[in-house]
């Protein structure tokens, strides 16, 4: 579908498809839509054009009270005069569910979160992860088709945040139900999801699983957005793949070319391989935990980000060395404008 | 072309009814106004139906009348006083409000801002008893020769209306970045080179706003005068005076004239707070005022 | 963070000056209520109640006063029926002109208690506007009289200057809804019309109670739409205090009433001002 405000296009020729039962994480930066076509599937706005269909059912035509699809919202959206459990039975008691049901669903769904013992309190007296989890009851107690979560990690903090993702993935696997998940981080989107969404100034740029998505980019924007990445501009004649003053062998058809190399693909003073090798010097280094990461500058201008577990210090000489089969090649990424 | 994404764009819904009933209500409060000004045309006089005879006779009689000339020159003069005297005492005491703590705080605070919400003859009445008393009447007689005069229709305004210019040098102050003053003085300025550089050019907006809602009020204002006037009217006054004695179109000018003023007036007030603010709930503090009795 | 002398500097005139002209006159009509006047109109310092028995048990006084209160129960009841649609449709409908139409109600506040009130004068006068028009269009075939000097034309005048007065509350407390929750409810299955009485109302009640009580005490107090359009039967409380002033020379009984009117319209206040922090949720 599009989506077009006034001059402003926001979402250009968006089509997805969501499984039943999958985490389906839409990332992408501020700006890129990926709010917008939430709320799309959610109702609070409508397409320019295209159609939004749930099983046989039509849903963009229906206004979002008379959908099968509950979302939770970014800042969670509670309604500060109801209590914690007035806020999760809403939807049920507005549906006229018999009192009965509606309390034994409700202490089911506070039960899912661990929030039983805050049921009597009102919003602005329990804590911002706490809020989350009655915002994802309140949803989840309708047993909607489609679970819509627009940024809800957003303001935690990170250990928190962590803490949540897994709970999330977990209370995912034990409802059944499809969860849409929008986000800007891409290593949370990593964690979580069956499959990601990459979208891109109104346009997707890959939908693909975790694994793929990281290992096998699509264009040079996916491989810089996720994980870190050297970007090579060659030319490719005749089979050969030349990168300045490195050559390989690809089978790729002649003309320019570009290629995606991770960090950890790239090892020092390896032994003997069939790799390209380089000459280089440290320029910086930074240290991340478990690895580190240093840009070596080699010959003709090439700086190359290598991810390594050796100490090493600016200004030293190493060797570099890489397997073609890790240089992916990726198409452009088109100018939007 | 730019790309745009808005998390907030309106979720707006539809209502026929809804506007039909904020349409109605619209014309019910402008509609009187409307005939008022209208009929200020009308040749046959105030009443009757339809308006004939559209001239500008009653105006031209209004501008002849020398007594309402005297009662506008008389509003005026009160209401310049008046805005004096309200923003002299209100400023400070918008300061001392978010400054200051002292004993009787909370009385202080509920008795500056009781006028915004008290009819206009509370006010009014107890102004007058106080100038009933031997030795303040003694004070006013040797002033200006009378009890009740304009100068005690001053300083009933004056008094009224402090609470405004309380109210809206307090908002004022609310928003003021407390850092800046604090940064003053960390380079050295001491704390009267700091109200007049940094605290007073940040509070501009909130003075002049004031100073032109306190200005209105005055001009426009009866119930407190009622009690307090003596041989000289102001303007509101003076046509209550005629209306007591019988309709006359002329009234229907002036009414008219009195209407087109402050409508300027307060449009020019509503642009200035919106700079000041940036939102459209302008005149919210002063709602807040009046219910933080 | 600031020195005494500043703090002294801002404190002591505003309290002087409201101590002198505030606090000592509310002092004043205390002490006034108990009082007397002498035959030969001078007051009498004897301090005792009979004011306030007056006040009580003559009819006069305390059926003039319920039905002041009736009349500003009415405008109150009508202020918020016409005033409380328009806050909503100007908060949650009125998209990009909420701006433009918030000063519109904004503007009648402003134009003088006095003109308003006189215009109303010439439309419902027996050769009035509104009595000429229904003859014309041959509705009416003789002039309606109630619609002057009447209850009924003050409480039409009243409602139409306190009507604004309960808008802005309302809109205030509407405007501090966040929208996010209207599209939580939404998404949980209400329509707008649950969401509005499950979720808009009652977050809006605080802005309601302030805009009722601003319309009842304002009204209550009012001397003047009485005297103008109000004629024998619409005769408020205020009238009476203010003849007291006047002809009927009593100020120590005049002083008992408005001391009265004010012990109710405090009273008001406070309990307003509680229903308001019970309503309040944010």
């Amino acid at each position: 579908m599009a989506k077009t405000f006034g001059r402003n296009v926001v979402l250009r020729d968006v089509s997805l498809e969501i499984a039943e039962g999958e985490f389906l994480t839409i990332l992408g930066e501020s700006g890129s839509g990926k709010t917008t076509l939430l709320r799309i599937v959610a109702g609070f706005e409508s397409a320019t054009s295209g159609e939004l269909w749930m099983g046989s059912e039509r849903l963009d035509r229906l206004p979002p009270y008379r959908r099968r699809v509950n979302t939770v919202f970014q800042h969670y959206a509670l309604f500060p005069h109801l209590t914690v459990e007035e806020n999760v039975g809403y939807g049920l008691r507005v549906a006229r569910r018999p009192d009965a049901e509606i309390r034994q669903r409700v202490d089911e769904a506070l039960d899912k979160v661990k929030m039983t013992a805050h049921a009597q309190k009102k919003p602005s007296k329990i804590s911002g992860g706490q809020q989350q989890r009655v915002a994802l009851a309140r949803a989840l107690v309708n047993r909607p088709q489609l679970l819509l979560l627009d940024e809800p990690l957003s303001a935690l903090d990170a250990n928190l945040r962590r803490q949540m993702q897994v709970e999330l993935k977990s209370l995912q696997r034990e409802v059944g139900i499809a969860f849409v998940f929008v986000t800007h981080d891409q290593e949370e989107a990593m964690v979580m999801s069956d499959r990601i969404a990459l979208l891109r100034s109104g346009e997707l740029e890959q939908v693909a699983t975790p694994r793929e998505i990281y290992s096998r980019p699509a264009t040079a924007y996916v491989a810089q957005f996720i994980g870190h990445t050297n970007l090579l501009q060659g030319e490719v004649q005749s089979g050969v793949v030349r990168c300045g003053t490195l050559s390989w062998k690809a089978a790729l058809p002649d003309g320019p070319a570009l290629f995606s190399l991770r960090p950890e693909h790239v090892r020092l003073n390896g032994a003997g391989s069939a790799g390209v090798r380089m000459r280089g010097q440290i320029l910086t280094q930074a240290f991340h935990g478990a690895t580190e990461l240093i840009r070596v500058q080699c010959g003709d201008g090439l700086v190359l980000v290598v991810r390594t577990q050796s100490g090493l210090s600016p200004q030293e000489q190493v060797e570099l060395e890489f397997s073609p089969v890790d240089a992916i090649p990726v198409r452009e990424s088109a100018e939007r404008s | 072309m730019e790309l745009f994404v808005s998390s907030g764009s309106a979720y707006v819904t539809r209502s026929r009814w809804l506007r039909l009933h904020a349409a109605a209500v619209f014309a019910f409060l402008y509609l009187p106004i409307v005939v008022l000004i209208l009929y200020s045309f009308n040749g046959q006089g105030v009443g009757g139906f339809p308006p004939r005879n559209l001239t500008l006779d009653w105006y031209r009689v209004l501008f002849a009348d020398a007594a309402i000339w005297d009662a506008v020159s008389n509003s005026l003069q009160v209401a310049f006083a008046a805005m004096a005297i309200s923003l002299a005492f209100g400023i400070p005491a918008a300061l001392a409000l978010d400054r200051a703590q002292f004993p009787g705080k909370a009385l202080f605070r509920r008795l500056v801002l009781l006028p915004l919400i008290l009819p206009g003859i509370i006010t009014g009445l107890s102004l007058l008893m106080l100038f009933n008393v031997d030795i303040v009447s003694a004070i006013l007689k040797l002033v200006t020769g009378q009890q009740l005069s304009l100068l005690t229709i001053t300083l009933g305004h004056g008094t009224a209306l402090i609470s405004v210019a309380t109210t809206e040098v307090f908002a004022g102050l609310q928003k003021l970045d407390r850092a800046q003053e604090e940064a003053s003085l960390d380079l050295g300025a001491n704390y009267w080179q700091t109200f007049w550089r940094v605290t007073l050019p940040n509070l501009k907006l909130s003075i002049i706003g004031a100073a032109l809602l306190i200005f209105t009020l005055s001009m426009d204002e009866i119930a407190v005068s009622f009690f307090l006037f003596g041989r000289d009217n102001t303007l509101p006054l003076e046509i209550w005076g005629r209306l007591r004695r019988g309709i006359t179109p002329e009234i229907n000018a002036v009414s008219a004239i009195i209407f087109v003023f402050s409508l300027i007036t307060i449009v020019f007030w509503y642009r200035l707070r919106m700079r000041a603010e940036g939102s459209a709930e302008v005149g919210a503090e002063l709602i807040e005022a009046g219910t933080q009795h | 963070m600031f020195s005494r002398g500043y703090k002294t500097l801002v404190t002591v005139p505003p309290l002087a000056w409201v101590s002198v002209f505030l606090l000592v006159p509310y002092l004043l009509m205390f002490c006034y209520s108990f009082w007397s006047v002498s035959p030969a109109q001078t007051i009498i310092h004897s301090w005792d109640l009979h004011n306030y028995k007056d006040l009580l048990e003559k009819p006069t006084y305390w059926e003039t006063l319920l039905r002041s209160m009736w009349i500003a129960a009415r405008v109150m009841l009508f202020s918020l029926l016409l005033g409380y649609p328009l806050a909503y449709y100007l908060s949650f409908h009125a998209g990009h002109r909420k701006h433009l139409l918030y000063q519109m109600v904004i503007i009648p506040l402003w134009v003088s208690y006095l003109v308003r009130a006189y215009a109303w004068k010439t439309i419902l006068g027996s050769d009035g506007v509104l009595n000429t028009l229904l003859r014309y269009v041959h509705l009416t075939s003789h002039p309606l009289d109630f619609l002057l000097y009447s209850p009924f034309a003050v409480v039409l005048t009243l409602t139409h200057i306190y009507t604004p007065f309960t808008i802005l509350p309302i809109y205030a407390s509407l405007e501090h809804i966040p929208r996010n929750l209207v599209e939580a409810s939404h998404d949980l299955g209400a329509t707008p019309v649950q969401t509005f009485w499950k979720v808009i109302f009652p977050l809006s009640i605080p802005g309601v109670v302030a805009g009722a009580t601003f319309a009842f005490v304002l009204s209550l107090g009012d001397f003047l739409a009485p005297l103008l359009l109000g004629g024998p039967s619409g005769i408020m409380i205020s009238n009476i205090v203010v003849s007291l002033f006047g002809a009927a020379y009593n100020w120590p009984l005049g002083a008992a009433i408005s001391l009265g009117m004010l012990a109710i319209v405090v009273s008001l206040l406070f309990l307003s001002e509680r229903l308001e922090k019970k309503w309040s949720f944010s």
